[in-house]
C-alpha cells in the first residue's frame, strides 16, 4: 500500500517526472545540451567566439572526420553527437595566435581520429578533446593556448554551469567522478599550499574557472573513456587529482617541463592517467565469447 | 644613400626594409632613466605588477624654435621628470628644473604617469598637462622657457589614478578640451590603502576601474568637468585613448583601449554628447594597452592598432589592427593576423613611414616586467586569471610576485607592410635590438631631415632614441599646421594627401599610443613620387582647406584660413 502511495506522489511531482524522463535519454544528448548551453551563454554574454568561422571549422572537421572514419571502419556512419560535443569543446577551449583557423581543423581531426587509431580492445583510450588539446599544446605552444576567455570571471555564470553540470552529471551517473575530483583537487592543492607556505586561495582558485568546469563536466566524466565500476572510477579520479598536484608541484619548483604542463596541469593529468587506467581496465576485461 | 633596396622601386620586404635605425641615445645626450614607484606595503606582494607603469614620452616644441623637444616622466618620489631641449645639432640639453617641470613626484601629490602638450590658451606656446597616480597638474607655458602651475586655478586639481590623457576640441570652439583616462579608482591612494580590494573584478569585462573624465575648456585657463553631461565616464580600466573623426561627420570621436575589457568608441554627436558605439569592438574582450592611429592601407581613413598580450602557450589575446569602415558600414574590422597579431606583451605603438616609401610601418614596444630570467610569474598568473572575480579583486589574494619576470626581456617589433603578403617584423634587420620593458613610443623628426625618429620610454630602465635613416632616394613632405579658428596647436586636424595613387591620411596628435604624444607635425613619405597633387586639411573648426602641389622634401607650414 505504501509503495503504491509513493509511486503516485512521484508521478504527480513534475520534477520527479522530468528526472525519470531524463533517465531514459541517451547521456550524450544531455551532455550535448549542457555544452551547447555553455557555448550559447558564453557567446551571448561574452562574445567569446570572436568569429563564427572557428565554430564552423571545428564542428565541420569533427563531424566530417567521424562520418568518414566510421564509414571506413564500420561500414556505416555512426551517430555524430559525440563529434558535435568534441567540436564545441574545441571551440570553447582553443585560443589560437591571431585569427588562425588551422588549430580548430587540426584539433578536430586529431580528436576524432584518435578514437579510431589509438584503440585497445575496440575501445579508445583518450577523451578525444583532451587528446587533441594536449597534442596541440605540446606541438605548437607558439601558436595555440587554452581558453584565454574566462567567461567574465563571473560568479553567476559559474553557478549556472555548475548547477546544470551537476544535475546532468547526476543523471548520467558520473557525479561521483566529478565530486571526487573536486574534493581531491581542494584537499591536495590546499595541502600543497600549506606545505609551501603559500596563500591558500590562489591555489584553489583555478577550480572556480571555466576551464575546470569544462574539464570536470566533459572530460573526466566522458562515459566512453572512464573505467568500469564506481569504485574504480573514484580511484582514477583521485589519481588524476594526484597527478595534477604533482605537475603543479613541479611548476612551483620551476622544474623544466614543456610549457604545456604549466599551462594546463589538469588536462595533462587526465591525458597521462586516464589512458593508462583505461588500458588496465580493458586488459582485465574478460574477452567476449560467442 | 640607398639602404639595400635594389634599383627598382619594389615594395619593402624583410630583406630590404628600406631604412635603418640606430640607437643614438647617448650621442644625443639623453640619459633619462625611469624609476618605478613604491606603494603601500599592504600590496607589497604584487607591487611589481601595480608599479609597472609610468614611463612616458611626449614630443613638444616648448620654446617654439621649430625643433622638437622631448619630455619624459618619472614615477618614484624624488625622481625628476626630464625636459630635453633640442639644440638642433643632434644633441639635447635637459632643462626641466629651470622650466619648472622636474619636481613633480612628491608624497601627497603622487607620481607622474605621462604628459600631453597643447596650446590651451592659443597664445602660441604649448602648455602641458601631467597626469599622475595622484593629482593632475596643468602648467602654462609663460615665455617658452618657464612654466607656471595653474592646476588649482584651472579647476583641475583632481586625484585621478591616470595612465593617459588626450587633448580634444570636442565642441569645436577653438579651445582644447581635456579627456583624462583613469585606471585604479580615484578614491584609491596607493600609498595609504584602506583596503586591498583595488584590483579588477574580471580579466575580461571589468568595470570597476577609475572613471574617465572630460573637462571642457572654458577659456581664461579654466576647465569644467562635463563627464556625465557628455556621457564619457567609462570605468573600464582605460589605459589609453586617441581621438580622430572616425566616421567622417566632422566631429572628433574618442577611441579607448581598456585593460581587462573590450575597446570602446565614443562617437561625438555634434559636440552635444558622446554616444558609445559598438562598432564591432565588442566581439572579443582583450587587454588593450595602447591605441595608435594611422592609415594602415592608404585607404584615406584612420585605422586603429590596439596592442594586447600574447604569451607562448598561456594566452593569445592578439593585437588588433582595426580597419576603419565607420563611414560605410558603421564598424571597424579586425584584420590582424600572423606576426602583427602577436608582438608579446605589447605596449606603446605608433604608425609612421620609416622608409619614406608612402606606406606606414608600425613600431611596437614590448615586455612587461624583466626581473629574474629564470622565474616566470605566468604560472602564478594562470591560477588567478581563471578564478572567480571576487578572488583576484583583492590584491592580497594574488600569489606573491617575488623577483619573477612576467613577459620580460621581449624585443620591440618594427613591422613593415607588404600588402597582400601581410606585415613582417624587421626589427633586427633595421637595428632595433633592445630588450627593455618598452612602454611609451613617440615619433618625431628630431632633426627636421625628413626621417621619423622613434623615442621609447622604458619602464624602470633607460629611454632610447632610435634615429631613422630612410632610403635617401625616397621623397617626403611634412606639414606644420597652425590653427586660427581652431586651436592653435591644430590638434585634431586631419590631412589627406594625394599623390598619384597614394592616398593617405594623418591626424595631428593630441596624445595617442600608450602614455605618449607624437610630434604635432605630420610626416608623409612619398617614395619615388616627385610631387604631391593635393593636400586637404580638415581643420577642427570644420573648415576644409585644399593646397595643391606643395613643395616636397621639406616642411610646409600651413595656417588655417579665417573662413
Amino acid at each position: 500500500m505504501s509503495d503504491v502511495t509513493a509511486t503516485t506522489a512521484s508521478d504527480r511531482n513534475p520534477l520527479a517526472r522530468a528526472w525519470q524522463r531524463a533517465s531514459k535519454i541517451d547521456p550524450r544528448y544531455l551532455i550535448a545540451f549542457l555544452i551547447t548551453l555553455v557555448l550559447v551563454a558564453a557567446q551571448v554574454r561574452y562574445h567569446m567566439l570572436g568569429s563564427y568561422d572557428r565554430l564552423v571549422v571545428a564542428l565541420g572537421v569533427c563531424m566530417a572526420t567521424e562520418a568518414l572514419l566510421s564509414w571506413f571502419d564500420r561500414g556505416r556512419v555512426v551517430n555524430l553527437l559525440s563529434a558535435y560535443i568534441s567540436g564545441i569543446s574545441l571551440t570553447l577551449l582553443i585560443k589560437p595566435q591571431g585569427g588562425a583557423l588551422w588549430p580548430f581543423a587540426l584539433g578536430g581531426f586529431l580528436a576524432i581520429s584518435s578514437k579510431y587509431v589509438l584503440r585497445y580492445r575496440e575501445n579508445h583510450l583518450w577523451n578525444p578533446t583532451n587528446f587533441a588539446i594536449a597534442a596541440l599544446l605540446l606541438a605548437a605552444p607558439d601558436r595555440v593556448s587554452v581558453l584565454s576567455h574566462q567567461f567574465g570571471n563571473d560568479l553567476t555564470t559559474n553557478l549556472v554551469i555548475w548547477t546544470f553540470g551537476l544535475i546532468i552529471a547526476a543523471r548520467v551517473g558520473v557525479i561521483h567522478i566529478t565530486l571526487t575530483y573536486v574534493a581531491g583537487f581542494l584537499l591536495l592543492n590546499g595541502a600543497r599550499a600549506l606545505a609551501f607556505g603559500q596563500p591558500l586561495l590562489p591555489e584553489i582558485a583555478p577550480i572556480t574557472g571555466p576551464m575546470y568546469q569544462l574539464f570536470i563536466f566533459f572530460m573526466i566524466t566522458d562515459p566512453r573513456t572512464v573505467v568500469r565500476g564506481r569504485r574504480k572510477q573514484i580511484i582514477v579520479a583521485v589519481l588524476i587529482a594526484v597527478m595534477e598536484t604533482l605537475i603543479r608541484f613541479a611548476s612551483d619548483k620551476g622544474w623544466p617541463m614543456p610549457t604545456a604542463f604549466n599551462v594546463a596541469p589538469a588536462f595533462f593529468a587526465l591525458a597521462t592517467v586516464g589512458p593508462v587506467a583505461k588500458w588496465i581496465d580493458l586488459r582485465r576485461k574478460r574477452p567476449t565469447t560467442n | 644613400m640607398r639602404l639595400d633596396r635594389g634599383p627598382s622601386r619594389a615594395a619593402a620586404d624583410a630583406a630590404h626594409p628600406g631604412f635603418a635605425m640606430r640607437d643614438e641615445t647617448a650621442a644625443a645626450g639623453i640619459n633619462f632613466v625611469h624609476h618605478r614607484p613604491t606603494f603601500d606595503s599592504k600590496i607589497a606582494g604584487i607591487e611589481p605588477h601595480v608599479a609597472a607603469l609610468g614611463a612616458s614620452v611626449s614630443v613638444t616644441d616648448f620654446n617654439g624654435d621649430g625643433k622638437p623637444d622631448l619630455y619624459f616622466t618619472n614615477s618614484a618620489f624624488g625622481q625628476a621628470n626630464a625636459l630635453y631641449r633640442n639644440k638642433g645639432d643632434g644633441t639635447f640639453e635637459e632643462v626641466a628644473a629651470s622650466a619648472g617641470l622636474a619636481d613633480l613626484n612628491k608624497p601627497g601629490d603622487g607620481v607622474s604617469m605621462g604628459a600631453i602638450w597643447g596650446d590651451i590658451d592659443n597664445d602660441g606656446r604649448e602648455d602641458v598637462l601631467v597626469y599622475r597616480y595622484g593629482y593632475l597638474a596643468l602648467f602654462r607655458n609663460i615665455d617658452g622657457h618657464h612654466f607656471e602651475d595653474i592646476t588649482e586655478k584651472a579647476g583641475l586639481r583632481r586625484w585621478v589614478n591616470s595612465n593617459g590623457a588626450i587633448w580634444i576640441d570636442y565642441d569645436r570652439d577653438g579651445l582644447l578640451d581635456l579627456y583624462v583616462t583613469a585606471y585604479f579608482r580615484s578614491d584609491i591612494d596607493l600609498w595609504h590603502l584602506k583596503t586591498t580590494m583595488i584590483m579588477h573584478n574580471s580579466f575580461e569585462f571589468a568595470t570597476n576601474g577609475g572613471k574617465n573624465l572630460l573637462f571642457h575648456n572654458l577659456g581664461g585657463g579654466k576647465f569644467e568637468d562635463v563627464t556625465d553631461k557628455m556621457g564619457v565616464g567609462s570605468t573600464r580600466w582605460t589605459l589609453a585613448a586617441a581621438s580622430a573623426d572616425f566616421n567622417g561627420d566632422g566631429w572628433p570621436d574618442i577611441y579607448l583601449a581598456n585593460d581587462y575589457g573590450p575597446e570602446e568608441l565614443y562617437l561625438n554627436d555634434h559636440g552635444k554628447r558622446f554616444v558609445l558605439s559598438t562598432a564591432g569592438l565588442e566581439s572579443e574582450s582583450k587587454s588593450g594597452m595602447a591605441v595608435a592611429l594611422g592609415d594602415a592601407f592608404n585607404s584615406g581613413r584612420l585605422d586603429a592598432f590596439v596592442t594586447n598580450i600574447s604569451e607562448r602557450g598561456y594566452l593569445f589575446q592578439n593585437n588588433n589592427l582595426r580597419v576603419n569602415e565607420m563611414s560605410t558600414k558603421g564598424r571597424f574590422r579586425n584584420v590582424a593576423e600572423g606576426a602583427i597579431a602577436d608582438a608579446g606583451w605589447a605596449w606603446g605603438a605608433q604608425f609612421g613611414d620609416l622608409n619614406n616609401d608612402g606606406a606606414n610601418e608600425l613600431f611596437v614596444a614590448n615586455g612587461f616586467i624583466s626581473a629574474d630570467r629564470k622565474k616566470s610569474y605566468w604560472y602564478a598568473m594562470s591560477k588567478i586569471a581563471g578564478a572567480n572575480g571576487r578572488l583576484f579583486e583583492d590584491a592580497a589574494t594574488w600569489p606573491a610576485f617575488g623577483n619573477a619576470s612576467l613577459s620580460g626581456y621581449e624585443p620591440s617589433r618594427v613591422y613593415i607592410n607588404r600588402g597582400v603578403a601581410g606585415w613582417v617584423d624587421v626589427a633586427k634587420n633595421v637595428g632595433v635590438t633592445d630588450l627593455y620593458d618598452g612602454r611609451a613610443v613617440a615619433l618625431a623628426d628630431l632633426s627636421n631631415r625628413g626621417a621619423v625618429d622613434v623615442i621609447v620610454a622604458n619602464q624602470n630602465q633607460p629611454a632610447i632614441v632610435y634615429r631613422d635613416y630612410p632610403d635617401s632616394a625616397n621623397h617626403w613632405i611634412e606639414f606644420k599646421l597652425i590653427g586660427t579658428r581652431s586651436n592653435r596647436s591644430a590638434i585634431g586636424a586631419e590631412v589627406l594627401l594625394e599623390a598619384g595613387i597614394l592616398n593617405q591620411r594623418r591626424v595631428v596628435d593630441g596624445g595617442s599610443g600608450f602614455a605618449s604624444q607624437n610630434d604635432r607635425r605630420l610626416h608623409f613619405g612619398l617614395g619615388s613620387r616627385e610631387w604631391v597633387d593635393r593636400v586637404t586639411i580638415f581643420w577642427p573648426s570644420g573648415i576644409r582647406q585644399v593646397v595643391t602641389r606643395p613643395a616636397i622634401d621639406g616642411i610646409v607650414t600651413i595656417t588655417e584660413p579665417e573662413r
